[in-house]
């Protein structure tokens, strides 16, 4: 196994980098997220856009505000889609269909980044720059932002069901934040090869003797903000296996690093937001956990591949770019699902069985090891809710988390978050392989198509992005029915997200005690994670079964 | 523990209309899939179809018949209480000063009626003029008359109790229907019983387990189709109720009936669950002194002789002045000076019939003590004795407070003018309270003693009881401050009291915990009544109110732990004709597809009958910590939940296989 130590190695520099450089961007986020005071550069936003960034939200204002921010994004987007044709910078390409534009429009507003679409051949530099590239920016933000509003409404005392100001929450996380991360992470990239530039198709001669349209543009950027927002959608079709997005071992490293950056970093932020850093430590250990975890499957699945010629290519390497090899494929694979990015660097359809049915695990977990910016944490905090309050009874309390108690309101808005997702992946997959229209979309039939449309109603209700390849979905019903699983899975969870943070931040934050349940102990991390595995695998073993199950064990 | 399964049937069968049951959707779920196989079975009669049809019935069955068993134990209670009921005639006062003779079911609130020696009370009250001795054996136990008098702390009656000396005028305080016997009847027998908020939001949590069970069994149905491997409706409504929680699903209702169960056996009504709910969250409690941490009556510790005295002196002249005195600082003088080993034992059998006048304590003279042939012997108040004798000592003042700074009472011995020394009487801490403390600090709950001594003496009895803090010359007020002061930590908060004067504070606790003796405004703000006016029972209730907690989530983690074996057991069966390699999750090796299926199906019903006992008995509760107490239930339930089905299916699986046509 020649091959292990360069995987190992790369995993070893992995954490250490984001052992540094966690704690530090926590305590920045935290900073960000409760900081009273305002840049120049935002209270001039704030005040072209006539808002008050002072204002402390109701948590129904700051769902609206979410809300309404994310509707204008879609139409606007629609919009930007429709009428690209009439719009410069087009690179001559036309209009997107109806259905199309919907889909990119609602794909990149909830931070999915599903693209049925071919990126160099359908969509212009400007429609890429200052629609995709900003919904990267700001749904990212939005997500975070969501996430800090529970953090804040836990950390809270009698309230009133007020968790902040989304507007300020947003700016500052795109000013303070994203910006300047994506700045640094570009320049990086484009020093190590990633292509920058706003040219025209060069027309390249090729060794056979034709000529063939290179498109290049402003890769870098969008790459940048692709990984760290946990976008996903990216430049070209091939996304980062594309070696102009992705050209070396190297920029993969620091893909994967820039895609768990801010996801662990929330979590950390989180335990100074709540003023204690133990609870942040779980949240984050519970993550890594469960990531570590997928990421050692899926290296295992994919290195020893099944039958002979993997083991002499040296894993399977189907759908593999060689400049990677399999364990790098792997760690990008577990990464990208794990996070809510969906950036591929090699083709998930093409995975071994069991490393496919991996991948489809980490989003089917809700996508919170570590999961997308925000939602990641906050989709953690509402599991740890669940566990507090199954197991929190057997220490003889009514359930409470971080001195809050768990009562009959608070579960039925946790109950409804944890049945959105299952339900729009089941109904989603059952519908898909039950429509002629569905069917007409996969490429192979038995398990395996099974496998392709479980694999896209779950990316897309999940909000993960990631695409199993074999199935063409830019058609009318696929483009539909994701574009609802896109929408539905991310602000339905929001809107319960933001009432919980509400109901947190009206009740009275109790000390703990000795006779409370302790959420940052070892024994609390092993009971979180193995709720998180036993729901979700109770929910999705039967169709896993009789997709990528049956599939490995043949 | 006696479960009467039989007697409990009736009532599990009439428990299975489905408008009973739409209280907990899981078992709803079960009824309906019940249904559903029952017509599959008449239309298809598999051994299969049939099989899994009465296994689902059972199911529901024993779900009603946990929750029937659980009410019928409170039902013999409820019974000798209704005889409390009958109807009386009473004298009801006429606004113009006469009698009119009603009975007792015509009695309104606000009505005045006399009661004789011997007649029953005709409706809950308090007594506004005269005393009288009352049995209220009936609603107590207790077989020791109490006296009621009007004034004071010692004013309510309760209906159906019997007079049996003297007279008294009653106020009556309760509307027909509404007296405090109608509700510890409904509250003994369950039927008024409301679910506790943690009950109604795990039902939630239950319910929308079961809504996700019901998208994947229906999901599934789809997706076997297009697997090319066809259910039939059978089989996935057996998966279904595999897989919802039905253990804890079957066994909640039943749970928190048995809870309340324990604690009217305790002899506790409480007024409402959620009252119990709250017991098991308390961080502060509030111990009145007196009777709960000590004994109540201050005991004889010490002898102190003056200087020129002997102890023997001292002690003999204590030892003749107390011989015959009853009460029970007298009775702990001879104790002290009988255990101890001094010379006086000599002395005894003259002192057994000291004969001499005994001199009775009054409240004019505060002394006792006994006129012997040329002796004359007191013992009493520092003040009083002194000034017997004519004379005071500065050493005797030096003694005096060096007692009375150490939270004692000096009691000054005198014989014939001549002062001798001083008895050290204490109030006793009741064996065992520093360990039952020890264990509720480790439980997080913090003890407050309340008492009206001052800050000295209640420093003295809080350290040697080991309490955590203390509140001295404590008012009513005080306490309501106190409480409030916690309760805006965020902290809730137990107490116990029984006057009028409580009421606040009883009204302010998150439990308040009134004693029966008390009067009726202290009943009718706390919100439990203990029967015994035991203050004691405070931490007894603490305890209930965890276990009850706690049995409620060790089931609900070992159902939902269930399922993982469920998993494993029909899964494979049904899809293993189409995909032949699933046979390697069958890892315990079940005979058939259809054995393995209806396995699944008993054993989900009977570890339900299994788990009857423990969800009326309550999960064994000992106090420590959050983080052990969480390690060992996990430990056991957890794990437990895991392991068992993959034990109990597998031996279900050999004894169903033998069954021709399975």
């Amino acid at each position: 196994m020649s091959s292990l130590g360069p995987a190992l190695g790369q995993i070893a520099v992995l954490v250490i980098a984001l052992a540094v450089a966690v704690p530090v961007l926590g305590r920045y986020l935290s900073h960000v997220y409760t900081s009273p005071r305002h840049l120049a550069v935002e209270r001039a936003s704030y005040r072209a856009l006539r808002l008050d960034p002072d204002a402390d939200q109701h948590w129904k204002t700051y769902a609206l505000s979410v809300l309404g921010f994310s509707l204008v994004s879609i139409l606007g987007l629609y919009a930007f889609g429709r009428l690209q044709g009439h719009l410069p910078l087009s690179l001559g390409f036309a209009g997107l269909p109806a259905d199309g534009a919907w889909n990119t429009a609602v794909s990149f507003v909830t931070n999915t980044n599903w693209q049925w679409y071919s990126g160099e051949s359908t969509v212009g530099h400007l429609v890429q720059m200052s629609g995709l590239t900003v919904q990267n920016f700001v749904s990212a933000g939005v997500g975070m932002a969501v996430a800090a509003a529970l953090a804040r409404g836990l950390a809270r005392n009698l309230q009133d069901g007020r968790v902040g100001n989304f507007w300020a929450d947003l700016v500052r996380t795109v000013v303070r934040v994203l910006l300047p991360l994506a700045l640094v992470a570009a320049v990086v990239l484009v020093v190590l090869g990633v292509v920058q530039n706003l040219l025209e198709p060069q027309a390249v001669h090729t060794l056979t003797g034709g000529t063939q349209a290179v498109t290049g543009g402003p890769v870098a950027s969008q790459e940048a903000i692709k990984e760290l927002g946990t976008n996903g959608g990216g430049f070209y079709n091939a996304n980062s296996a594309h070696p102009f997005e992705n050209p070396t071992p190297l920029t993969n490293l620091v893909e994967i690093f820039l895609m768990l950056l801010i996801p662990f970093a929330m979590a950390w932020a989180f335990g100074r937001i709540v003023g204690d850093r133990r609870q942040g430590g779980a949240v984050l250990a519970v993550m890594a956990l469960l990531l570590g975890v997928s990421i050692a499957l899926l290296t295992w699945a994919e290195m020893a591949g099944p039958g002979t010629a993997p083991g002499v290519a040296g894993g399977a390497m189907e759908g593999k770019e060689v400049r990677f090899g399999a364990a790098a494929s792997a760690l990008f694979g577990a990464a990208t699902t794990g996070t809510s990015t969906g950036a591929v660097n090699s083709m998930h359809d093409s995975f071994t069985a069991p490393g496919g049915g991996v991948a489809m695990f980490n989003m089917m977990l809700g996508e919170v090891a570590p999961g997308g910016v925000g939602s990641g944490l906050y989709g953690m905090l509402i599991l740890a809710v669940v566990t507090v309050f199954l197991a929190g009874l057997m220490v003889g309390r009514t359930p409470e988390y971080l001195g809050k108690k768990i009562g009959q309101r608070e579960i039925v808005l946790v109950a409804l978050y944890v049945l959105t997702t299952p339900v729009l992946v089941l109904v989603g997959t059952a519908t898909a392989i039950t429509a002629s229209q569905g069917l007409a979309g996969l490429q192979e039939s038995g398990p395996h198509g099974l496998s392709e449309a479980l694999y896209a109603v779950t990316s897309a209700s999940n909000n993960n992005g990631s695409a199993f390849g074999g199935l063409s979905s830019g058609t009318p019903f696929w483009d539909t029915l994701l574009g609802l699983c896109m929408l539905l899975g991310r602000f339905v969870p929001m809107v319960l997200v933001l009432a919980l943070a509400g109901r947190f931040s009206a009740q009275r934050r109790l000390p703990p005690g000795a006779g409370t349940l302790p959420t940052h102990r070892p024994l609390f991390v092993a009971l979180l994670s193995g709720v998180a595995l036993v729901v979700v695998g109770l929910t999705y073993v039967p169709v896993l079964v009789l997709g990528p199950i049956v599939e490995s064990l043949s | 523990m006696n479960l009467d399964l039989t007697g409990a049937l009736p009532g599990a069968l009439r428990k299975l209309d489905p408008r009973e049951l739409l209280a907990t959707p899981v078992m709803l779920v079960v009824e309906i899939g019940a249904a559903a196989t029952t017509v599959m079975a008449v239309l298809d009669p598999t051994t299969m179809a049939v099989g899994v049809t009465i296994w689902l019935w059972l199911t529901v069955l024993f779900g009603t018949l946990a929750e029937s068993v659980a009410e019928g134990r409170g039902k013999a209670q409820a019974a000798s209480l209704r005889a409390l009921q009958q109807e009386t005639t009473a004298r009801r006062r006429r606004p113009d000063g006469g009698w009119d003779l009603v009975t007792s079911t015509s009695l309104r609130a606000g009505d005045v009626v006399v009661v004789d020696a011997g007649e029953r009370i005709p409706g809950d009250g308090e007594v506004v003029e005269g005393v009288a001795s009352v049995d209220e054996s009936a609603v107590t136990g207790e077989s020791a008359p109490v006296i009621r008098e009007s004034g004071g702390d010692r004013s309510a009656v309760t209906g159906g109790t019997v007079v049996l000396s003297d007279q008294v005028v009653v106020r009556i305080t309760s509307e027909p229907g509404g007296s405090f016997v109608d509700r510890m009847i409904a509250l003994v027998e369950g039927s008024e019983r409301q679910r506790t908020p943690n009950e109604i939001a795990l039902n939630v949590l239950l319910g929308s387990l079961t809504a996700i069970f019901v998208v994947v069994v229906g999901s599934l149905y789809l997706v076997a189709d297009y697997s090319g491997a066809h259910q039939s409706a059978v089989v996935l409504t057996a998966l279904l109720v595999c897989l919802i929680p039905t253990t804890i699903g079957a066994l909640l209702s039943a749970i928190g009936i048995a809870g309340m169960d324990r604690l009217v056996r305790r002899n506790v009504l409480a007024m409402s669950g959620r009252a119990v709910e709250a017991a098991g969250d308390v961080d502060v409690l509030l111990l009145d002194k007196t009777g709960t941490i000590t004994y109540g009556n201050r005991r004889a510790v010490a002898l102190l002789a003056l200087d020129g005295v002997t102890e023997d002196e001292l002690a003999g002249a204590a030892l003749l002045s107390s011989l015959a005195d009853e009460t029970p600082e007298g009775r702990s003088i001879v104790a002290l000076i009988g255990s101890s080993a001094s010379g006086i034992s000599m002395r005894q059998p003259q002192a057994d019939d000291p004969g001499g006048t005994l001199v009775q304590f009054s409240a004019t003279t505060r002394m006792s003590g006994i006129d012997l042939p040329g002796r004359e012997i007191r013992k009493g108040a520092a003040s009083a004795v002194t000034a017997w004798v004519g004379c005071s000592d500065p050493e005797l003042d030096a003694l005096v407070d060096q007692v009375g700074s150490s939270g004692g009472t000096p009691l000054v011995v005198a014989e014939s003018g001549r002062l001798l020394g001083v008895i050290h009487l204490k109030d006793v801490v009741k064996e065992g309270m520093r360990a039952r403390f020890d264990e509720m600090r480790a439980m997080g709950i913090r003890t407050v003693m309340i008492t009206g001594d001052n800050a000295t003496t209640a420093r003295a009895i809080a350290e040697e009881a080991g309490v955590d803090d203390f509140l001295a010359e404590a008012t009513p007020e005080d306490k309501l401050a106190l409480i409030r002061k916690e309760q805006e930590g965020g902290r809730m908060v137990a107490m116990c009291g029984d006057g009028t004067n409580d009421a606040p504070a009883l009204a302010q606790a998150d439990v308040g915990v009134a004693m029966n003796t008390g009067t009726i405004a202290a009943k009718e703000a706390g919100n439990m009544v203990d029967l015994d006016s035991d203050p004691t029972k405070l931490i007894e209730i603490v305890e209930i109110g965890k276990q009850l907690l706690i049995t409620r989530g060790a089931l609900t983690t070992f159902s939902i732990a269930n399922d993982v074996a469920k998993y494993f057991a029909i899964l494979p069966a049904m899809f293993v004709v189409a995909f032949p390699q699933l046979d390697v999750l069958n890892v315990m090796h079940l005979s058939s597809p259809e054995s393995a299926i209806l396995s699944a199906v008993v054993f989900n019903a009977l570890v339900i009958v299994a788990l009857i006992p423990l969800s009326l008995r309550g999960v064994r509760y000992r106090p420590s910590s959050a983080a052990d107490l969480l390690r060992r239930n996990l430990l056991i339930y957890g794990a437990g939940g895991l392991i068992a089905p993959f034990v109990g299916i597998k031996l279900l699986d050999l004894v169903i296989s033998q069954i021709p046509g399975a």
